[in-house]
């Protein structure tokens, strides 16, 4: 089982650190990252395994938004079923 | 890998442009609650209700943190309870009360069927719903009533047709210090669909399985921004093509959610209803799609057969996602809830004649329509007659849903809030077609019926 997590917002020191250090103490394994930053805007799209989450996905879900909102990005942590089934036959 | 662009895309489209599921249903039947004892036959209704249905809203929230869908509405819908009050007798509002009991302990936003279909004629039971239909309405806050009087296969019932109009009416006097709400809690219906999972026609059919989970999804802003963005000199062909693709990918979402509401709840998957249902805010209106396909407003001539366009390119494009497509399965055209609508309804560009025309080729008919406090029962007869008359012709649904604001004349305006939004009072023809309601009777099954 895999999860997306988005990230959008202004980019600043320690976006990348922040949510892998969650994942990390979640145990969600981290299996490849995209980023760009277009001018002073950072986005980024994570791919985590959550095969062996310690916690729910939803608990995940709402620390990285808490921790998104206290830094003024906007964070999302999506199923990738949701993804899979909207984009692909 | 998935790709950067549909993420986005997917993301986009919950954040800006109001996409969600509108309702994970769960459809319950009753027929195991019948008893000759109306106060037995309530407490195997309440009993059964919060068995089936107790897991219902945990599971919608979880579904919706897990997959960052938002999911609005958890319902219930449940047998047309007329076929429950034709064993036990009584009074029917006891049902009602019942129904809205058991709505609060679990928690969910409306629960359908305190229902009767009557489209052939009256069964025991029938009339005495219909009758305390207006009481039932106002006792509660969360029960959800509809009357099937017609049907392709079986003509339109006249006699309930004159019925309803006298019922629509009493239901808004009796709650005109509430904005009229209770007729906004009632659905006239011509070929009803079993499995609806939208309020307020839900109700489950009896020829459903015991307990079944059906979804209808949303998304008119979904397809207003893929227009918004396409560039002007689109044909007409392209568009719709364009319009395909985007409903196939709201459908892929409420077929995924579906199956996983049902897998997680242990029950069987019924439907994916595609519809588009408007909401009033701001870029969730199916008007504002009819307008950014070229219309100056919602309304004005050429509405009819982009509505046909949009309504035909949405069932296409969902039919293909889903295993399971039903339902009312189209574009909605509610005018209280959908704000380019109200605009238009207000600028009076969309008069009721031309929401008439519309609802022969989109899914549902004259929906959350308020009309003047002083028309008579026999003009909202008239007005459900035509409409049950456009679905019984044209093998379609088709349904009716009057507000008469008690009180109220034409330019002012009814303040509903929440999903039901702002509705203003549109003009009607008053010209009496009382001789023809009198008649009662049965309007004979049209050709189209003599299909075997």
């Amino acid at each position: 089982m895999r999860a997306v997590i988005s990230v959008v917002g202004k980019d600043a020191v320690g976006i990348l650190a922040k949510v892998s250090t969650i994942c990390a103490s979640h145990n969600a394994n981290v299996i490849e990252v995209t980023q760009s930053v277009l001018q002073d805007m950072f986005a980024m799209i994570m791919l985590v395994d959550i095969t062996g989450l310690s916690c729910e996905l939803k608990e995940l879900s709402g620390l990285m938004e808490e921790m998104g909102k206290a830094q003024g990005l906007s964070i999302h942590v999506m199923h990738e079923d949701i993804f899979n089934s909207m984009h692909r036959i | 890998m998935l790709n950067v662009t549909d993420i986005m895309e997917t993301i986009r489209m919950i954040q800006d442009e109001n996409l969600d599921i509108r309702t994970i249903t769960m459809g319950i039947s009753l027929l195991s609650c019948c008893d000759s004892d109306i106060e037995r036959s309530c407490e195997k209704v309440y009993e059964k209700i919060t068995t089936y249905a107790k897991d219902l809203v945990r599971v919608g929230e979880d579904i919706e943190a897990e997959y960052g869908i938002p999911i609005i509405n958890k319902r219930i819908a449940v047998t047309p309870i007329a076929m429950l009050l034709a064993a036990s007798g009584g009074d029917p509002v006891r049902y009602a009360l019942t129904l809205e009991r058991a709505a609060n302990t679990v928690g969910v936003n409306f629960i359908g069927g305190f229902s009767a279909l009557v489209h052939k004629g009256f069964s025991a039971g029938d009339k005495a719903l219909i009758e305390a239909i207006p009481e039932a309405l106002a006792q509660t806050d969360h029960v959800c009533a509809s009357v099937n009087v017609g049907s392709t296969k079986s003509g339109i019932n006249l006699d309930a047709v004159g019925m309803m109009g006298r019922v629509i009416r009493r239901c808004s006097e009796i709650t005109a210090d509430r904005q009229c709400v209770a007729a906004s809690k009632l659905v006239v219906f011509c070929n009803a669909p079993e499995d609806n999972p939208f309020m307020a026609g839900a109700f489950h059919g009896p020829g459903m399985p015991d307990c079944v989970i059906n979804v209808g999804v949303s998304g008119p802003g979904v397809v207003r921004a893929a227009l918004h963005a396409a560039p002007d000199d689109m044909d007409i062909t392209e568009v719709a093509e364009l319009i395909k693709k985007t409903a196939f990918k709201i459908t892929r979402m409420g077929q995924l959610i579906g199956t996983q509401a049902a897998k997680r709840l242990g029950v069987p998957f019924g439907i994916v209803d595609l519809s588009l249902a408007p909401t009033p805010a701001v870029g969730d209106s199916v008007a504002h799609i009819l307008e950014e396909i070229g219309l100056e407003q919602c309304g004005a001539c050429g509405t009819t057969a982009c509505l046909a366009m949009l309504n035909d390119a949405v069932k296409k494009g969902g039919v293909m996602a889903s295993s399971s497509v039903g339902g009312l399965s189209g574009a909605f055209i509610p005018v209280s809830e959908d704000a380019g609508m109200i605009d238009a309804a207000r600028a009076g560009t969309l008069c009721i004649e031309k929401l008439e025309a519309m609802t022969a080729v989109c899914s549902v008919g004259l929906d959350m329509i308020a009309v003047p406090g002083d028309t008579p029962a026999e003009v909202l007869s008239a007005i459900i007659a035509d409409e049950a008359a456009i679905g019984m012709v044209n093998s379609k649904t088709t349904a009716v849903r009057l507000i008469p604001a008690v009180g109220l004349k034409e330019g002012e305006e009814l303040e509903f809030g929440g999903l039901f939004g702002t509705a203003p009072i549109m003009k009607v023809n008053t010209s009496s077609p009382a001789k023809f309601i009198s008649r009662g009777g049965l309007i004979p099954a049209p050709l189209q019926s003599l299909k075997n």
